[in-house]
């Protein structure tokens, strides 16, 4: 795996007068596995879409260096992967069709047989020429697995890992973040106690301390 | 082969409306009628080409207004949004829906001006070579304007009133002059005498397009 390092410095997100979080620091580098919690509401969400580089913050950095060179937020997709329940995949296509196109518009080029090894691993090759309008949530959750680890990502975002999923689904998931830790990196958030468990560090938004 | 990203988000945009026909049925159900109002509204009634050339132009940017902006509405109000923002830059996104939309209006206006032309026997154009070309650039200057207005309101409340409320002071100078060139294209004018509108018209796409590279990537990422 290329040598990458994400740098996040005293990131701060307000709405409004509502300060959300301020002064968020960490480094993520290959091989590390870090993971975001607090109660409802703390920011958790909003932290993994600013270091996606899909919402702006209202103060700090997020730099992604790969290969000792840094990757401007606008071009880091085909280095990362995220699930998220803000996530959601086109329903008026095929799961297939899904995977496709998502690997297209990230401008990678993917094998029939690893889009369908991926669907085959979390249960769904069965149902990949349904529309996904006519998934379940835990189908859907499923599928959105499939499009985060399509491009074997440098860096996996999961938040709310385990969510809609059943014991089998987060057998999968589990297996995944396993796997995800030892090959590159992972960035998790999460309030689930087992979940926190594949972290080899934890920030607590609603505490801001690194532990 | 890999294929240039701003042209698998506009095949994208393509195959979403052929499977859900958000923009198609609501443009194609707007043309239809206002087509068939302004045909009883004028009835045996003789109406100056310079009024039939206006009237033209305002079938074509209501039906504009009432199918263009889908293509970003669609994505906020299904949350495919993000999905997009996190698969690719903002100028991919923007360049692959500023072409969707080009095609989706000139395939518009050109039905439109066909129809037009046929139902409404008094408009009679002498100079089909200045009239494709005002409708041709008029669309383009069209989807120009409509693609980076539409990203603004995507995220408002009141989307549906407030793209042509926008649009309207924005589309003014475009819109006047394609009705003065369709107006020659009436009157059989000389191709070159259209010349100085079809300058205002490029002009105003390639404006409007350069503003709205550099204003989109923060539209769209806030």
């Amino acid at each position: 795996m290329t040598p990458f390092h994400l740098e996040v410095r005293n990131v701060r997100k307000s709405f409004g007068r509502k300060v959300l979080f301020d002064a968020v620091s960490f480094d993520v580098r290959l091989g590390e596995s870090f993971a975001v919690t607090g109660k409802n509401g703390s920011g958790k969400s909003t932290l993994m879409k600013i270091i996606c580089g899909v919402l702006t913050p209202n103060g700090g950095s997020v730099r992604y260096v790969v290969n000792d060179k840094e990757i401007p937020l606008s071009h880091v997709a085909p280095h990362i992967g995220l699930v998220s329940p803000y996530l959601n995949m086109y329903e008026e296509f095929t799961g297939e069709e899904n995977l496709r196109l998502f690997a297209k518009i990230r401008g990678i080029g993917v094998r029939q047989d690893d889009i369908h090894g991926l669907l085959q691993r979390f249960g769904i090759f069965e149902h990949r020429n349904k529309e996904a309008r006519f998934y379940s949530s835990g189908m859907k959750q499923r599928l959105k697995y499939c499009a985060a680890l399509l491009h074997r990502p440098a860096l996996l975002f999961l938040d709310e890992p385990t969510a809609n999923l059943d014991d089998i689904g987060i057998a999968v998931v589990r297996e995944v973040m396993r796997e995800q830790r030892q090959r590159a990196a992972l960035v998790f958030a999460t309030n689930e106690s087992e979940d926190l468990s594949f972290a080899d560090r934890v920030l607590d938004l609603s505490r801001l301390k690194i532990g | 082969m890999v294929t240039p990203i701003p042209y698998q988000v506009f095949v994208k945009e393509v195959a979403s409306e052929f499977r859900t026909r958000y923009a198609l049925n609501a443009l194609l159900m707007f043309v239809v009628t206002t087509l068939t109002m302004v045909v009883f509204s004028l009835g045996d009634n003789t109406v100056p080409y310079e009024i039939l050339s206006g009237m033209l132009w305002i079938v074509i940017f209501f039906s504009a207004m009432s199918g263009l902006s889908r293509t970003f509405v669609t994505e906020e109000e299904r949350g495919t949004s993000l999905t997009l923002r996190l698969l690719t830059s903002a100028t991919n996104v923007y360049i692959g829906k500023f072409l969707y939309n080009v095609v989706l209006i000139l395939a518009m206006s050109v039905f439109i001006a066909f129809a037009y032309r046929l139902i409404i026997d008094d408009f009679v154009v002498r100079s089909s070579s200045i009239f494709w070309t005002t409708i041709v650039l008029g669309g383009i200057g069209l989807a120009a304007a409509s693609t980076i207005l539409a990203a603004i309101i995507a995220k408002a409340n009141t989307k549906g009133t407030l793209f042509p409320v926008l649009a309207f002071p924005v589309l003014l100078p475009l819109l006047l002059t394609c009705i003065r060139a369709t107006v020659l294209s009436v009157e059989g004018a000389f191709f070159s005498e259209a010349f100085k509108d079809f300058q205002i018209l490029v002009s105003f796409s390639v404006v409007m397009i350069a503003a709205s590279v550099i204003v989109f990537e923060y539209v769209w990422n806030d």
